[in-house]
């Protein structure tokens, strides 16, 4: 601290050391502010309206199967226990434009609930030969299986995989035509390519990779079967990929399928359709609800109103408060200044 | 801590040697008896040493080895006991335990949040800064403690049967230590042998206690053999004192010869550790307290811990967060119970344990709790403690770096040494500070002087002073101007004087081993000898030099005029000046070592044989005057008797006088003196001249040497001093020794003192007495006793009176001297008197103050003088300053009442106008009455003000309505030492402090370090204010410590303030910038950057919180754990940072401009409580914003969680950041790039993280979606609008603010605006705006000038007017009466000398002690006291 060499010198004389940056000054005031309140409320304005029209755009159904209740189409399959299945009747008003989304939705799932969320072995879905033969402790207890024999994949989320599945039918005239349901693409391109991979193939068997292996406590069929078609299969089967990914909020949709094959892809026409439900997945035990949704995407994704009305409401906020200010201004700065 | 280890040790020591001595007792036969006695008599209190040399081996083994030797040690730690001392200590700290228990909570799965390194991460840091920090502290401390343990002595080695080097550290109590001049005092020794003849030792105790004067002590009795060597191997005496303490005031014990005689001694002779022995060549003694238990040490008592007073606000808010955070964990706990509970059947999300079986709700709920605590942590603002630290680091650069507080001289900074408080300088309410060398030089200068009547201003003295002052770094340039007009001869060139006075300075560098450190040459100048060249320069006054020459040369041709009384009152003056005082001669290139027989000077014998004859025929003229007086008999002339001719030209060579800057003074006129007398072969002075060596005086206080180098100025020089004689050196050049027969040392009582001396020619008895005016002018001569001599007599006084008057209002100690011839046989009378009384047992004291009583009187006033303790320069600016910004100053000293008294008022500290109270009692109930009375006094003026305050409606200033704020009656309190000591032993603290509230100035006089410190502690602990500490001498240590802030100043009297100190500064004019302008900022700084921490962690932590609403309270973060540990440790650290050290809201200007700025930092408006809660509000709200407006975006969309988070966490950084941007006062270049720089390092990290880290961070899923968000348009539009939402109230409030302007703080940021001449221009309005409001707030208008209420002693009875207060400042004739009525005092003119005088020049009226007898009885009972109205 300079005590035991006196000479320290005489400081630096520069504005830093002596504190005389050159420096903005702000000073809040109503005068200083108006002008913009006013830009910022009419900007917000503008873009309330632009995001209020794009989302009054969407157009979006939501169809409830939960069959919790009595007479709805499902009602009879929520405490079979085999395949189960099911139709739910629905007709669309208006045409929906292409490309058409296809989600399912659950309510009153947790899924980022943290111990569930956690229980997965990352470094297994990578393709990781030992941690597909020893999966992380994250996984437990779905991590070793009969025998002690490693669950691939292991974890909670992989054993709690959403298995519904949907067909649709468009009804025209009383012919059902299935429309046609994309399953490419629907889940992060990163995770497809990157994140999820599958453990190297031995004798060109994917079954062989997984060798040694079970499936997870629930699954019907072990994760090699997950699907036919090779590039959709094992840990990369992109409604796996999807399940994994893990939603934010309890009440969640998952894309399950894109309209985009053939005449589909354009829009899907106004009419009858008729849904046929594979119901698999129980609700009951945590009083959630299983829904299927239809919804055309914008740019600014699906429906929501509410960014558009926020923008709205805060722009004429901002207004109504530059006004405010203004009467402020023009009555009290004067004197204010006379008073200084 | 080390201290009170120490203690313990020490205890339990001294039960070991107690048991020891009585084992002793046993078997040494030589012991026994006085063992047992001394167990009959001083039952296991005692403290005995056995001497170590050779005679008591076994006892000394057995007892005296026992005590703890001389080696200190001040270290905490040692090398071994670091690590786990420190960690243990560390773990002391309440925020590393909770960092502790975070790290074990994460070690239970059950409640495992993050990764186990993650949560282990922070504490290891702040451990390892900590140890860092504390082990290099503590390294200092050791090296310190080294340097000390490892400094030279001489010590007996029984073996070798000699003085032998050695450390200090291997110094035990017993051993013989010889020291001599100049060196420091190893330990507590006992003083048995010295080298001069009288056994006297003298020391300074500047290291102690700060005063510069030299103390004598005396050899213990029965060891005054100065012909015979002290032979320690002889000593064969046992010693028995008292048990170690720290009352430096308080020694007694005896020694036990074999023969089982005992001898007495007491404090008189012990030389005290730390102390320099002075003007002695060698002393020896025995060491009775060595190390730790020396006085020194145990006055030293170790530094305080020292948390500023906002941190302590900051952790009862922290305490608040800690509330917080456990409410939030309750509602997760049970948030969760509920929750889980409330499926009918187990979730397929519910992952149930190892065995496949679910935890219960309510163990689940328990867990959680826990779960959530290490979630949430960082509510607990652990990042905050560590940014404190940077800011402060950051703040205590730019401090030590600001060049106006840059000393060039000494080449010094501020130094910061305590790096957690800056921020209390800010709020600082009481100021304590010392006076010698704080608020003054410590300089006394002789400035004027009135001799019979004539006043002599000394217009050229003035001049060189000022001149002084202008070029002070330049001494020699201010010195060579002024010669040209002081005499026409200069034999002597400038270079010779000046090497001579260089030579002067060179020796007088030593080493100061006590405590390592090497004193300054400068500080050696000014702070001991008092030999700085502007004190010992005095440029006479030409009128009154030709006077003094004139009358010499009367004498010296030997002229038939008639001899002038009036000459011979001036040659009187000056004699009395040299010879009046206790003034010890040493020659400058040996310092310190003391002239004891007169050097001397040959003069010619023809002048001596002249001399001699003209006192003869003088001598029958005067006697029969000696009743009349008026002619001072003593005159002037030359000694026959002592001037025994000197053996040599060594000691004409020895003698000369001046070299040095005195010299020029006093040689040049001396010369002119000589020359002008053709008769005198003038060969012999100015021969000696040449070989000029010069003389320093070393006195008890600093304006007896002025006085001494006034009287040399005008060639009466002061060549030696024993205790017996006095030998002066006359103009003519002839040496006279005056027998000295008794002296009367000044006390406070008195406030005189006096020196009887026997004339060497004349043979009279002569009194000389010099003291405050009051206690002279009652004592001169009864005119009336002789009527023709009445008329003089008073006009002489009351013109002196009046220039008393004119000398007070310069604020000069004034000071008047006296004379009295005494006849043989009064003498004779007197004599016996005072044997009786010094022999007297019982009430000893009170005897030999009478005696002293009874000398003085009937004085022949001679003169009075002037002197000026100069003021440091900016001190009465910086009190003025300092006052109007709210801060209350006491001043604490060690100094004289008088003298106190008379700087206050000089530095501004008191006004004129000031009622100011004094208090000097000695009895408990006197001072509790007085205290009552006084508080009764105050308050019906305070009651007085209010009410007509309310009358008049008088605009008060916004917000807080400050105490002291409206002026009317404004108090001062003087009270000293003895008073205070009552005050603090009879419970009367709080009445003090009620007293003192209302005073606008307290000065305590005479008060000792102890009592200072415990002032400061009394007004700290019980009025709960901030208090500081200014001081520079090791006397100011207790107190500097004491206060919440401690200030040395450096450079002046050594480092033992400065390494007490928190702060050291150079001079007290710094004080100023360093409150008004870095206290202000550092405090506004660091208290914004606390809210905004408090405020940045709940917002942020919140976020987590309102998930876990949507998350099951299962303790889920929808933020990447890594980017949420990065978002406190660096995306959001830098801009608050620069923000605590570099935010300025007022620049330094407008802030000194305005003390009354000051006062929002006083009142902690910057971290109030509402500041707090408000902060809170407001983090709850945007915290509110932040997460739902995202929650409202997504909700119902397919978005994954950490999809979820990602926009959270980017909100959340711009709305944090902005919320900054709102409060940052001034953006600089740096605010910028750092503002900036967060966002886009945020960016950066995010952007590679998910780029990078595809399966790395297990929980957390973060690969790719950064990119994914960026590319996504919803993600900028939540970004935009919530931080708008989220800020606009708080925008809107500041605009509110910045529209209606209310607080003093944004019209001065409004003022900075301005440019330069307009601000000014404001500033001068606002002053005078304030200035108006106080002036039209009543009382001011109405009251009287201001009056003096004097609380006496009964000792003081007679001398009620004690002179404290400069006659100018007291009121008026008239109001006087007003107040004497509320005093209940008869205003009883007495009858006294004055009466005649004219009233215009001098109504000293109101004489204290008569009045105080008249009344006492109308006062408590058996208690007299005075009050006395001053009235001039």
């Amino acid at each position: 601290m300079g005590k035991e060499n006196p000479k320290v010198g005489k400081p630096d004389n520069t504005a830093f050391t002596q504190q005389r940056l050159p420096a903005w000054q702000p000073i809040l005031s109503a005068g200083i502010v108006l002008p913009l309140f006013v830009v910022i409320g009419l900007t917000f304005i503008g873009i309330g309206i632009g995001l209020f029209i794009t989302s009054r755009n969407v157009q979006e159904i939501e169809l409830d199967y939960t069959g919790d209740q009595e007479g709805a189409p499902c009602a009879g399959c929520t405490n079979a226990t085999t395949n189960c299945k099911c139709t739910l009747p629905f007709k669309i008003e208006n045409k929906f434009e292409g490309p058409v989304f296809m989600y399912y939705g659950l309510t009153n799932y947790y899924q980022n609930y943290r111990k569930y969320g956690i229980s997965r072995d990352d470094d297994q879905l990578y393709g990781n030969i030992d941690s597909l033969k020893s999966p992380a402790n994250f996984c437990s207890p779905y991590q070793m299986g009969a025998k002690q024999m490693p669950i691939a994949p292991c974890g909670a989320i992989a054993n709690s995989l959403f298995n519904d599945t949907f067909r649709l039918f468009y009804k025209v005239n009383k012919v059902y035509t299935e429309v046609l349901l994309d399953d490419n693409g629907i889940s992060w391109w990163t995770d497809y390519n990157v994140k999820f991979r599958n453990p190297p193939e031995i004798n060109g068997s994917l079954k062989n990779a997984f060798e040694g292996t079970v499936k997870p406590l629930n699954w019907p069929k072990p994760v090699y079967e997950l699907s036919t078609n090779p590039n959709n299969n094992g840990f990369i089967n992109q409604d796996f990929l999807v399940w994994m990914r893990i939603a934010a909020l309890p009440n969640f949709r998952k894309l399950y399928r894109r309209i985009s094959e053939g005449n589909w892809s354009r829009s899907l026409p106004a009419g009858n359709y008729s849904l046929e439900i594979t119901y698999n997945y129980p609700v009951l035990s945590f009083q959630g609800k299983k829904k299927v949704v239809f919804s055309t995407v914008t740019w600014m994704g699906g429906k929501n109103n509410f960014l558009g009305i926020a923008y709205l409401v805060f722009g004429s906020l901002c207004i109504v408060m530059a006004l405010i200010m203004l009467i402020v201004y023009a009555k009290y700065q004067v004197q204010i200044d006379r008073d200084m | 801590m080390s201290l009170s280890v120490d203690w313990i040790r020490h205890r339990f020591g001294k039960l070991a040697s107690r048991e020891a001595s009585e084992t002793n007792s046993e078997t040494t036969p030589l012991l026994r008896s006085t063992a047992q006695k001394r167990k009959r008599i001083y039952p296991h209190n005692k403290h005995i040493v056995f001497p170590n040399n050779g005679l008591f081996i076994q006892d000394f083994k057995k007892v005296t080895s026992n005590y703890p030797g001389n080696k200190i040690r001040t270290t905490k730690y040692t090398l071994l006991s670091f690590l786990p001392k420190n960690l243990l200590e560390q773990f002391y700290r309440l925020a590393n335990l909770y960092f502790l228990f975070l790290v074990i909570l994460n070690w239970f799965p059950q409640m495992e949040v993050f990764h186990r390194e993650i949560t282990m991460l922070p504490l290891v840091i702040v451990l390892t800064v900590i140890a860092v920090k504390d082990g290099l502290e503590d390294c200092r401390r050791y090296n310190f403690d080294r340097k000390v343990n490892n400094a030279r002595t001489r010590a007996f080695d029984w073996k070798h049967k000699d003085y032998v080097e050695r450390c200090w550290k291997d110094v035990r109590v017993g051993d013989f230590v010889k020291v001599v001049c100049n060196e420091i005092i190893p330990a507590d020794i006992l003083l048995l042998h010295t080298s001069d003849v009288n056994g006297v030792c003298h020391i300074e105790t500047a290291n102690l206690d700060g005063e510069t004067n030299l103390k004598q002590r005396r050899v213990v009795r029965g060891f005054l053999s100065p012909d015979s060597p002290f032979v320690p191997e002889h000593f064969n005496s046992t010693i028995v004192c008292e048990k170690p303490n720290n009352d430096l005031n308080r020694f007694k014990g005896y020694m036990e010869k074999p023969d089982k005689k005992k001898i007495g001694f007491d404090r008189k002779s012990l030389l005290l550790r730390g102390c320099t022995v002075r003007n002695t060549e060698e002393a020896a003694g025995i060491v009775v307290y060595a190390g730790h238990e020396s006085k020194a040490m145990l006055n030293n008592s170790g530094p305080r811990y020292k948390r500023s007073k906002l941190e302590r606000r900051m952790n009862i808010d922290v305490f608040f967060c800690v509330g917080l955070l456990i409410i939030m964990c309750l509602i997760g706990a049970l948030g969760h119970m509920i929750w889980l509970g409330s499926f009918p059947d187990w979730p397929p999300f519910e992952v149930p344990d190892e065995n496949g079986k679910f935890t219960s709700p309510a163990l689940a709920g328990f867990y959680m709790f826990f779960t959530m605590i290490i979630l949430l942590q960082v509510l607990i603002p652990i990042s905050l403690y560590v940014s404190i630290e940077l800011v402060k680091v950051g703040q205590v650069f730019f401090l030590s770096s600001d060049i106006d507080l840059y000393d060039e001289e000494m080449d010094k900074l501020l130094q910061c040494r305590a790096l957690n408080i800056t921020e209390d300088l800010g709020q600082i309410q009481y100021i304590f500070s010392d006076k010698t060398g704080t608020l003054t030089e410590n300089k006394m200068v002789f400035r004027r002087c009135t001799i019979g009547g004539t006043e002599f201003s000394h217009q050229e003295n003035a001049l060189r002073l000022a001149a002084h002052g202008d070029v002070d770094s330049d001494e020699e340039e201010a010195v060579g101007p002024q010669r040209g007009h002081r005499s026409r001869l200069q034999f002597n060139s400038k270079n010779k004087s000046t090497r001579a006075f260089r030579r002067c300075h060179s020796a007088k560098a030593y080493y100061y081993g006590g405590y390592g450190r090497k004193k300054s040459e400068a500080r050696r100048d000014s702070e001991v000898a008092f030999s700085s060249p502007l004190e010992t320069d005095v440029t006479p006054d030409k009128k009154l030099m030709k006077i003094v020459r004139e009358a010499a040369n009367q004498m010296e041709t030997w002229c038939e005029v008639r001899y002038s009384s009036d000459s011979a009152s001036y040659m009187d003056f000056f004699l009395a000046l040299a010879i009046c005082n206790t003034v010890v001669v040493s020659t400058a290139t040996e310092p310190r070592h003391r002239v004891t027989g007169p050097s001397l000077l040959k003069p010619s014998i023809k002048t001596l044989e002249k001399l001699h004859s003209f006192l003869q025929k003088l001598k029958p003229a005067r006697i029969s005057q000696v009743l009349s007086s008026i002619q001072s008999n003593s005159d002037q002339t030359g000694g026959t008797n002592q001037i025994s001719p000197s053996p040599s030209g060594t000691s004409v060579s020895e003698e000369n006088v001046a070299g040095g800057s005195s010299s020029s003074v006093s040689g040049g006129s001396k010369d002119s003196g000589v020359s002008s007398k053709a008769s005198m072969d003038s060969g012999v002075y100015v021969e000696g001249v040449k070989v000029g060596d010069e003389i320093c005086y070393e006195a008890e206080s600093p304006d007896e040497a002025a006085l001494v180098h006034a009287a040399k100025a005008y060639n009466f020089t002061l060549m030696s001093r024993t205790p017996d004689h006095v030998t002066v050196r006359l103009p003519q050049g002839v040496l006279l020794t005056f027998e000295v027969l008794h002296t009367l040392s000044f006390d406070s009582t008195r406030k005189r003192m006096s020196v009887l001396v026997r004339h060497p020619i004349t043979r009279e008895i002569i009194v000389y007495t010099k003291g405050a005016d009051s206690a002279i002018m009652d004592l001169l001569e009864n005119p009336s006793l002789e009527n023709g001599k009445e008329n003089k007599i008073n006009k002489n006084a009351s013109k002196t009176l009046k220039h008393l008057n004119w000398y007070a209002k310069d604020g000069l100690r004034t000071l008047c001297i006296a004379k009295k011839v005494l006849s043989e046989k009064s003498y004779e009378q007197w004599s016996n008197m005072r044997l009786e009384a010094e022999a007297a047992i019982e009430n000893r004291d009170e005897l030999l103050m009478e005696t002293a009583l009874n000398l003085e009187t009937n004085l022949t006033l001679l003169g009075a003088t002037g002197i000026e303790d100069r003021l440091q320069e900016g001190v009465p600016d910086t009190i003025e300053a300092l006052r109007e910004a709210g801060i209350q100053i006491w001043v604490l000293t060690g100094d004289k009442q008088e003298t106190a008294v008379n700087i206050a008022y000089s530095c501004k500290l008191l006004d004129q106008r000031d009622t100011v109270f004094t208090i000097n009692t000695d009895s408990k109930e006197t001072c509790e009455s007085i205290l009552d009375y006084t508080i009764e006094e105050v308050k019906r003026y305070a009651a007085v003000k209010n009410t007509r305050t309310k009358l008049f409606k008088v605009p008060v200033d916004v917000g807080t309505v400050y105490p002291l704020e409206g002026a009317g009656p404004t108090f001062g309190l003087v009270i000293d030492g003895n008073t205070l000591s009552l005050v603090f032993e009879g419970n009367l603290k709080m009445k003090f402090l009620e007293l003192a509230k209302h005073c606008r100035a307290v000065l305590c006089c005479r008060s000792t370090p102890l009592q200072k410190s415990t002032v400061v502690k009394l007004v700290r602990d019980k009025l709960k204010v901030m208090t500081l500490s200014i001081g520079d001498g090791a006397n100011d240590v207790n107190m500097i410590q004491a206060a919440d802030v401690g200030i040395g100043i450096s450079g002046q009297e050594g480092m033992q303030a400065v390494m007490a100190s928190d702060f050291a500064i150079s001079h007290f004019k710094h004080l100023k910038k360093l409150l008004l302008v870095h206290g202000h900022w550092c405090y506004t700084r660091l208290s914004n950057m606390i809210i905004y921490f408090f405020y940045k962690n709940v917002a942020y932590v919140n976020l987590l919180f309102w998930y876990q609403f949507f998350c099951g309270f299962s303790g889920a973060s929808m933020i990447d754990y890594w980017l949420m540990i990065f978002f406190n440790l660096f995306f959001t650290s830098l801009p608050p940072i620069i923000f605590g050290i570099m935010d300025k809201d007022i620049s330094a200007e407008t802030l000194l401009g305005l003390p009354e700025l000051y006062k929002s930092g006083q009142n902690s408006e910057g971290y109030k409580w509402s500041t707090f809660w408000i902060a809170m509000l407001d983090a709850f709200y945007q915290s509110l914003i932040c997460f739902f407006v995202p929650y409202l975006t997504y909700q119902g969309s397919d978005i994954d969680i950490f999809s979820f988070g990602t926009p959270i966490n980017t909100l959340a950084l711009f709305t944090i950041l902005l919320h900054l941007a709102i409060e940052i006062k001034t953006w600089t270049v740096v605010h910028w790039v750092t503002m900036i720089g967060s966002v886009i390092f945020y960016f950066i990290v995010a952007i590679v993280f998910s780029a990078t880290c595809i399966s790395c961070n297990h929980p957390s899923n973060p690969y790719w979606i950064m990119e994914r968000e960026m590319a996504d348009p919803v993600f900028y539009l939540v970004c935009i609008i919530t931080p708008v939402l989220a800020l606009l109230p708080r925008y809107l409030i500041r605009i509110i603010q910045g529209t209606f302007v209310l607080c003093p703080l944004l019209k001065a940021r409004q003022l900075d605006k301005l440019d330069k001449e307009q601000r000014d221009e404001e500033i001068s309005e606002w002053r005078k705006r304030t200035r108006s409001r106080e002036a039209t707030s009543p009382g001011n208008s109405g009251h009287p000038l201001g009056r003096t209420l004097t609380f006496g002693a009964p000792l003081n009875v007679d001398l009620g007017n004690d002179g404290t207060t400069p006659p100018g400042r007291s009121m008026l004739n008239g109001t006087e009466i007003e107040h004497s009525d509320t005093l209940h005092i008869q205003i009883a003119v007495t009858e006294n000398i004055y009466t005649s005088i004219p009233v215009s020049s001098a109504d000293r009226t109101g004489d204290g002690g008569k009045k105080a007898e008249d009344n006492s009885d109308a006062f408590s009972a058996g208690h007299q006291r005075s009050f006395s109205i001053m009235t001039i």
